[in-house]
Parts: structure tokens; sequence; C-alpha cells
């Protein structure tokens, strides 16, 4: 997660023209951006709108209504956790309060001030095998508190990288 | 490849994935090595006996033989027992196609899955991939559209809309472009078999799109895919890379001068977005607010244009009828429910994962027979079908058969065709709430019924858990709930009635609860 260049105007604008001919490219880009940069710096907006001849207020409007755009960088690690109905069937609310309780991580926080981030998705496709969290783009599945530490704890990436396709 | 080595299967699937099969893939592949045992790994797709993955199969002279649930710890005892030769072991189940939850089962479109290499064209054409498109291109687009119409297949995306009805108007509308939209938001709660599908037989999807876009004349497809799914996301682009070389996709499908070209798109995180025209503005690049309808998206949808919007699970079943014959598919089912449906089975289950079968069967049947109960050994106390938006079904109403209309007439809904139990844990006064809350977030915010009578649904239902005036609230909440129901322009506020209803309505000693409300532990 960690590791993503600063934002710079000049490869942001060149993502942005590489993608601009898409049909419907205002997700692409955004996309693109948030993947290179980590977040969707304000300062795209007008180069998004420019590029598509679209408002600033489009492209701001479309940044804002979904979920998945962040316009700071994210914390160093994010877990995306399930909490969707059939991971409540599993408990996935008990390991909501325990990360509460036991290790002072407040889902969907976003103050920004800490260095793991866990927020709530619903649904991962992995309704069987819950609770399911998602990790640096790998879906685990029967997560409990002691998987639940171990993702948020310093060591993590080690024990499962070699799942890394 | 050594024509004697061995053929090893590891599922790719996410959630085989998730549960450690990378790990077994490479364990498998190290011990192998070590010990001078020829084998050839295939990464399958999952069979859906999810509680059993990672699942190991070998190829016999006796079949695929099944072991599972297998960790990377155990490849060695395996080799050790002679796995590799189908020999025994604690965690042998037998032959795969042998073992009851696959022998109860009518697979169609889910026939592939887990059993060829997702990404392999040969692996897919010596399965029967491409002859319902070789068909297809050898009849003209209304006989296409009747076929498809003749098989009584409905959309399985939720509203069950019969797809040749869909397929005709687009067929007929003049326009020089139309699109073909694939929808694979699937963000319903206890659904995966689109993710499934996507992953395991990405090539079956692609064939199905390109029968539509023959059908009716489009050129060009997109498959709005929901972030959420990153493996899916991977494979479909390998899929339609591979698609492309082949002359699946392209200038000219298959030689035949039609074109068709598909490129996937990823969704934002947005529930809403699974609605066809929310799915459509966001494929515009727009806020992703819905449309009113008329106009239909079959006459003016993607730009403008006449646009098929289907489920991957509706593209995925046409190659079949394609093949084999409408009848033949119409053949399954019952009532107005004609052919399979891939019900996913999960939540708080024993043996959950995926399961297709001619509709009919009943819940009982799946969630006892079949998934064995609940995970934590406790009573079933409640059963949410068809997503957020389905109704809570109690233990005492699971005779009702997986069908569209005897959903429907006990004020439920089939949906995507997701089940998911909850023991006598649950409190459905909370689940209640988290239906207005989940409306309250994934909201379009387009019209005030849904945007406003969400939000005053969580207050409503917070005073009620709060033991705040119960009899006036209650009276407040089945008002509120009227009014979303007959007030709202799509079925995000429309039916967030449904869950909470059915939770009042049968459960409704969980709204009147003894105060202090018994904290879950
Ligand atoms: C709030 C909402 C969410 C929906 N989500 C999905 C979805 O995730 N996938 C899907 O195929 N259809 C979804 N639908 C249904 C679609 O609007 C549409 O009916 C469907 O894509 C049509 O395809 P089909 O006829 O093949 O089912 C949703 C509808 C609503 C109102
Ligand atoms: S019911 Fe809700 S989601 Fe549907 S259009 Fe209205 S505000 Fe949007
Ligand atoms: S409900 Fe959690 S993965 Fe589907």
């Amino acid at each position: 997660m960690a590791g993503y260049p600063a934002w710079d105007q000049d490869s942001a604008r060149s993502i942005i023209a590489g993608l601009a001919h898409l049909e419907g490219a205002t997700l692409p880009i955004l996309h693109a951006l948030q993947e290179e940069f980590g977040h969707v710096d304000p300062q795209a907006v007008p180069l998004i709108a420019e590029a598509l001849n679209l408002s600033r207020a489009e492209i701001h409007g479309a940044i804002s209504f979904y979920h998945d755009f962040r316009t700071v960088p994210p914390p160093r690690r994010v877990i995306k956790l399930c909490r969707a109905e059939a991971c409540q069937a599993l408990g996935c609310e008990a390991l909501v309060a325990h990360l509460a309780h036991d290790h002072g991580i407040v889902v969907d926080d976003h103050s920004g001030a800490a260095d793991i981030a866990v927020e709530t998705v619903y649904c991962l496709g992995n309704c069987a095998l819950g609770p399911a969290a998602l990790v640096d783009g790998e879906l685990i599945g029967r997560v409990d508190a002691g998987r639940l530490a171990e993702l948020c704890g310093s060591q993590v990436g080690s024990s499962h990288a070699g799942a890394r396709a | 490849m050594n024509p004697v080595a061995i053929k090893i299967f590891v599922p790719i699937d996410a959630a085989a994935l998730s549960v450690g099969a990378e790990g077994v893939a490479q364990a498998v592949l190290r011990e192998a090595q070590a010990r001078g045992v020829a084998i050839e790994l295939v990464r399958n797709g999952s069979r859906g006996m999810l509680w059993l993955e990672p699942l190991v199969e070998v190829e016999t002279a006796e079949g695929r033989i099944a072991y599972g649930p297998v960790a990377a710890r155990d490849i060695a005892a395996l080799f050790e027992a002679g796995f590799q030769s189908g020999g025994t072991h604690a965690l042998r189940l037998g032959v795969t196609e042998e073992l009851d939850w696959m022998k109860r089962q009518q697979r169609l479109t889910f026939a592939r899955i887990g059993v060829t290499d997702p990404l392999s064209l040969s692996d897919y054409s010596a399965h029967g991939g491409l002859a319902g498109l070789k068909a297809a291109l050898a009849m003209t687009g209304e006989a296409i559209v009747e076929t498809v119409k003749a098989s009584g297949l409905r959309g399985r995306g939720g509203a069950g809309f019969p797809t040749g009805i869909k397929w005709k108007t687009v067929h007929d509308a003049p326009a020089e472009q139309k699109y073909i939209v694939c929808n694979a938001d699937e963000g319903d709660s206890g659904t995966f078999a689109d993710r499934m599908l996507m992953e395991g037989d990405p090539f079956l999807l692609i064939e199905g799109m390109a029968i539509a876009a023959v059908a009716v004349g489009a050129t060009k497809g997109f498959i709005y895919l929901r972030s959420e799914y990153p493996h899916a996301h991977r494979t479909l682009q390998r899929a339609i890379l591979k698609a492309e070389n082949a002359g699946i996709l392209g200038d000219s499908v298959l030689g035949s001068g039609h074109a068709f070209r598909l490129e996937v798109r990823l969704g934002a995180g947005a529930y809403i977005c699974g609605e066809e025209t929310s799915l459509l503005e966001s494929l515009e690049g727009k806020r992703a607010l819905v449309r009113a309808k008329p106009p239909l998206p079959a006459l003016q949808g993607l730009f403008g244009k006449p646009t098929v919007v289907n489920n991957v699970l509706s593209f995925s079943a046409v190659p079949w009828i394609l093949q084999h014959g409408a009848k033949a598919y119409a053949d399954y089912g019952m009532g107005r429910s004609r052919g399979t449906l891939p019900v996913q089975l999960g939540g708080n289950v024993r043996r959950g994962g995926l399961i297709e079968l001619a509709f009919g069967i009943s819940l009982r049947e799946i969630i006892e027979d079949m998934g064995g109960g609940t995970l934590s050994g406790r009573p079933i106390r409640a059963v949410q079908v068809g997503g957020p938006l389905g109704a809570y079904l109690t233990a005492g109403q699971l005779d009702v058969a997986m069908d569209y209309e005897a959903l429907a007439s006990m004020k439920a809904m089939l949906g995507h065709g997701g089940i998911v139990v909850f023991d006598d844990t649950v409190d459905m006064a909370r689940q209640a709430r988290f239906a207005f809350a989940f409306c309250a977030k994934e909201s379009c915010g387009k019209c005030t019924p849904c945007r406003i009578g969400a939000v005053r649904g969580v207050e409503v239902m917070d005073r009620i858990i709060a033991g705040t005036e119960r009899p006036k609230n209650i009276a407040v909440l089945r008002d509120l709930n009227r009014l979303m129901t007959d007030a709202s322009l799509c079925a995000m506020g429309g039916l967030t009635p449904m869950p909470v209803m059915s939770a009042l309505n049968h459960f409704s000693e969980d709204f009147d609860r003894p105060l202090p409300a018994l904290a879950a532990e």
C-alpha cells in the first residue's frame, strides 16, 4: 500500500491524455489516477474537465458520488471489511467492536490520523466463507479476531505475501 | 508438457484463494518437484463447494478425485499417501462428480466451472464452448431472438424480465449504433455467482454477449464490473485479450463479418450502480443518479442508443440455449420460471456455496439438506433471500419453492438467488435498522422518499430499539414504509421496506424487547 509517488501534475496530465479517448472516460481516468497516486487530488479536477470538455462541477460531482475515490493520500494500509448481511450472520459486527475495544481502531474513521484504516464495504462475494475482508487486492475469508489483529499488526504482508498471483 | 504428467487441479477462484489456495498450489509444485513427480498443475475455477476450499483434485482413471479442505501443510502427507494416483487419505472425498452436492445439481451454465482452466480457449472449445455462438452465426437476428424468447429465460439479475423480449425491442429499434452492456455489479449480500462465473468461465460470458450483439446488431459492449472484484477484473481482461487474438471479438466475430468489441469498466463502490439506468449513467462518466423510465434503456440506453442490459448469468445462459435449443432449456423449471437458477448459499451455514438447479427446489431442501443447517450449530432463526432488499423469512417458512412467483406470493423475492442464513442470536430489529442504514448510505439521492425516508427510518428504529414510545413509533414505521414503497422512483427505496416489514411482521418480539436491550455479546 505504502509508497505512492507524490501527486504530480505532469504525470497526471499524461495519464488523463492516455484515457481521454474512451467513451465515458471519467471513471477510468479517476481509477487510473487513484491507482497511480493512491488518491485523486483536487488538482485533477480542472485537468480532467478540460480534457473531457466537461464542467468542473461534473467531475467533482462524480468524485464525490462514488465511495471508492479518496481525495487525500491513503494510510499505509487499508483493510476493507465486509459488513453486509452474510458477514453479519457470521459475526463481523463483533469484529468491529473488537477493533475499537482492543486496538483503538474505529471503522470508517476518516480523520486521517491512523496508520491503518479499516473501511466498511458491502459484500465481497465471499459470503459462504465470511467474515470477509479485502486487503491490498487480496480477498481473505473466515476472518477472526486473531487474523484481523495480524492484518493490523506490523508484520503483516509476510504471512500471505505468497498469495499474490 | 510430459504426456504422462499427472493433472492436479487447485482453484484460482477468489473464494478459494481467500482460504489459502495459492499457498496450496505453491506447495504442490514444490513437493512434486522435490519428489521428481511430473505434474501438470491446472488452476481451475471453483466447483462451488466453498466449505471444502481449497479443494484439490487429481485426475485418475476412475475420474477426478477430490481432496479437501487442503492446507499447504497437508501437501507432503498427501503425496506420501499417494494422492497423485488417488490414494487414501483423511482428506479424500471421492470422485468429485459423485459427491452428493455435485450429483444433485443440474449444471447448465456452471457445467464447465471448476472443470476447465478458465483462461484456456482450447479447454473451453473441448468442453462445448463456442457451439452456441457458431449456431447463432448461422441464424438471422430474428431467429436468435425468437430462440431466446422461446427458452423462457428471464433476467437473472433480480427483476426477472424476459430476456428475449428485451432483445427484440433492441433488435427492432433502428439505430446506427447499439450497445450490449453486462451488469456485473453483483452488489447483493449473499451473492457470488456472477463472480464465480467471471473467474471460472469468462469465455462463456464473452460468448453470450457476442450472441446478443449478433442478434440485435450491436458492435460495442461493456462489462460493468464492481471494483470489489479485483480477481474477476484481471481474469476478464486476460480473457478478452485472448478472445480478440482468437477472432472471437473484433472486426469479424469468428469470421462472420459481424464486428463486436468488448471492454471491462470498473464501478467505484456504489450499490445503486447495479440498477440498470444508474449503471448507464456511471458508464457515461456521471454521478450515477437513477433515470426515470420511460424511455427504456432498450430504446434509449447508453449514450442515448438502444442498449441491451443484462446480468452476467442471463448472458451466460444463452450459449447453452443456442447450442441445445430453446425447448431443452424450457424443459427445466416450473411455472413461468424456466431453466436453471444458480443459487448462492451463504451466511451462517455449514456447507455454503453455489448450487445450480432447475427452479422449484424448496428453500428448506437447500438450507437443510445441502447446507447442513447453521455453521454455529444453533437453530436457524431467519433467512434472507434476494439480497439486502429481500425479505427475511422464518424457519417455519422455508418450504417455499425457489421461484419468482412463489416467493412474491409470500411478500418475498428471489432477486439474484442469494440465500443468507442467520441463527437464533440474530436481533431482527437491528437487521431492520441496518436495511434503512444501508439504503441511506447507498441511495442515489434523486428522490425524496428514499433519500430522506431511509434516514428517518434509522431514527425511528433507534427509538424503537431504545424503547421510546414503541406503539407510536411502530405506527410511524409502517407509515414510512408505505410511503417509501409507493413513492420511490426505483426499487432501492421501493423495496427497502421489504426486509424491514418482514422483520417487523415475522419477528415482532424483537421490536418489543424488554429494556435495557440485551446487548450482543
Ligand atoms: C437497487 C438495485 C440494484 C440492482 N443491482 C443489480 C446487480 O447488482 N446486478 C444485476 O444484474 N441487476 C441488478 N439490478 C437489476 C437491474 O436494474 C436490471 O434489472 C438488470 O440488470 C437487468 O438484467 P437481467 O434482465 O438480465 O436481469 C438492480 C436493481 C436495483 C433496483
Ligand atoms: S429510490 Fe433511492 S436510489 Fe432509487 S432513484 Fe430514488 S433516491 Fe435514487
Ligand atoms: S456479505 Fe460479506 S462477502 Fe458477501
